[in-house]
């Protein structure tokens, strides 16, 4: 553990991570991984979560660390693969699938884009023990990118295509990410949420409301918009 | 003669550029914004953006993996003839395309909206979109690239006269309060603003308002001009930096581009270009000399004209 001039704590951690490592987990923490990681999005959770197949490897042999991530990698010409940046995609989408996909595979981490909603963190990561960790930027591609140092595999890449694939990739000094959640389900994008809003009402004061309101800002569809 | 093979080359090199070197207007831009930046946080995240650019043009890597939508804009002198056509010019920017997806890589992130079918290439029905405008007196073309990020952070309304100054900033606030929360829209952002046109067009100029001037570049109508400068420093007031944090690093810059519109409405569309502001520009002469630069100067006197170009009898 350190800390730089900006008073923000560092740790650098094993993937898989240990339960011990996800107990010291605090939001607003800056975190890097050294080991395994895979990737997997909507195209996998569909097969596995909506359509009830395995996912193609025993997870629980290979991580814990989920990444909500595809890479801009290319096959090349004798069959391997070439990994340039890597971002994140936001995570909140994935909100439905993550329960089954918890306990199909023993998920302790979830690194994407955004964080998740309080009551996901609530719902689903506190019961089984797991973190959210965001990535930076968001487009720290090049820099995430640096800390790949091999693709073990890249699992349904015909099917799902580069995208969507299941990529299993070994990182070192993996990062920066910072900490959304801990073990308690302490969000630190809903507390940043928070203390933001309570500006927001001045700044709306004064300005006149506009002469037509529309749907999306209500859910009540009975309500009159002028 | 612009050859064609000259077209691609140009092309080719302008999606590599435009996918690893940050444009310096906006990277410019960001190291000022972080000077004035309080929030810990948010200048974390600042911090390791400037690193990532430098990560990137080092190893020649994508500087975002999320290759948003490569794009086309094409400006073409009135004198210029290519070879082929348009015809060719449009082959020749699809496979600059693909070529440029494999072997940068960038991501391809291209696929048919209801079958999510994948080229791997970023070229399909209708992708790459390819834009042209001209410019009067001048016999080369300006091959423009714009890799354009970001599924959030982009809204249309149509606001009414009454609405008023008030209504834009409203407006504004709005889109950016509802896309900076948890950085969805991955800024600090050049905002680009469409106001007035048809609806299509609203957006259009917003979008190139974004995507297609410069940092510190300003509109020359002084009160249009005046407007940019005061919605940038709302935006900056708000509260909330990087991804969302608290803090005030929100709008590296806010550009708006006007077009005459419906005599009872008051159109607008807000664009965000994120941290990862890609594009770049190839201007291929007739003698097939190829200069590169990250300006895309798209709007012209030209491009912008106000009036009729003869002389109007004044009603009697
Ligand atoms: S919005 Fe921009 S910086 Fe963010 S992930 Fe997309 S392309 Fe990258």
């Amino acid at each position: 553990m350190a800390t730089d001039g900006t008073g923000l704590r560092k740790l650098r951690l094993a993937a898989p991570v240990s339960d011990e490592d996800l107990k010291r987990i605090r939001p607003g923490d800056i975190v890097y991984l050294d080991g395994v990681i895979y990737t997997g999005r909507e195209g996998v959770y569909r097969k596995v979560v909506t359509e009830g197949a395995d996912p193609p490897v025993d997870l629980q042999g290979v991580s814990n660390v989920n990444f909500h991530c595809s890479p801009a990698a290319a096959v090349q010409d004798d069959g391997s693969y070439r990994i340039g940046a890597v971002t994140a995609t936001a995570s909140f989408r994935f909100s439905h699938a993550l329960p089954t996909w918890f306990e199909k595979t023993g998920c302790k981490m979830v690194i994407g884009k955004g964080g998740m909603s309080p009551k996901d963190y609530r719902e689903t990561f506190v019961p089984v023990g797991a973190v959210y960790l965001t990535t930076v930027g968001y487009g720290t591609g090049a820099l995430l990118g640096r800390g790949i140092r091999e693709v073990v595999a890249a699992h349904w890449i015909e099917e799902l295509g580069i995208a969507q694939a299941m990529w299993i990739l070994r990182v070192e000094k993996f990062g920066p990410l910072i900490a959304d959640s801990d073990l308690a389900g302490n969000s630190l994008f809903e507390s940043q949420n928070a203390a933001i809003n309570e500006r927001i009402e001045s700044l709306y004061r004064g300005l006149k409301l506009p002469a037509l309101r529309r749907h999306g800002e209500t859910d009540d569809k009975t309500e009159e918009l002028i | 003669m612009i050859s064609a093979e000259r077209i691609e080359e140009a092309a080719y090199g302008a999606m590599f550029r435009a996918g690893i070197e940050i444009p310096e207007d906006y990277e410019a831009g960001l190291r000022e914004i972080a000077k004035s930046e309080t929030g810990d946080l948010s200048a974390f995240v600042i911090e390791a953006m400037l690193e990532n650019y430098e990560a990137a043009r080092q190893d020649r890597r994508a500087m975002c993996a999320d290759t948003g939508l490569p794009r086309w804009f094409v400006k073409i002198g009135n004198e210029a003839r290519l070879e082929g056509g348009f015809i060719e010019l449009e082959r020749r920017l699809r496979r600059a395309t693909a070529r440029a997806t494999h072997d940068i890589p960038l991501r391809p992130n291209r696929v048919h909206p209801l079958s999510r079918r994948d080229h791997n290439n970023n070229v399909g029905i209708n992708a790459p979109e390819i834009d042209y405008s001209f410019e009067p007196d001048a016999n080369w073309i300006d091959i423009i690239t714009v890799h354009k990020g970001g599924l959030f952070g982009s809204d249309y309304r149509m606001l009414f006269p009454a609405d008023g100054i008030d209504g834009i900033r409203r407006f504004f606030m709005d889109t950016l309060i509802a896309f900076g929360k948890r950085g969805l829209a991955c800024q600090p952002a050049i905002v680009g603003i469409g106001l007035g046109g048809s609806k299509d067009v609203c957006m259009t100029l917003g979008k190139h308002a974004a995507c297609l001037r410069i940092v510190g570049d300003r509109n020359p109508d002084p009160d249009v001009a005046k407007l940019e400068d005061e919605l940038k420093a709302l935006g900056n007031d708000i509260g909330m930096g990087a991804m969302g944090f608290l803090g005030s690093a929100m709008v590296i810059d806010c550009h708006i581009e006007v077009g005459d519109c419906h005599t009872g409405g008051m159109p607008m569309s807000v664009h965000t270009f994120c941290l990862a502001s890609r594009r770049a520009v190839a201007r291929i002469h007739a003698d097939g000399r190829i200069e590169t630069r990250t300006d895309p100067n798209w709007f012209t006197p030209y491009m912008r004209r106000e009036s009729v170009e003869w002389r109007q009898t004044e009603p009697a």
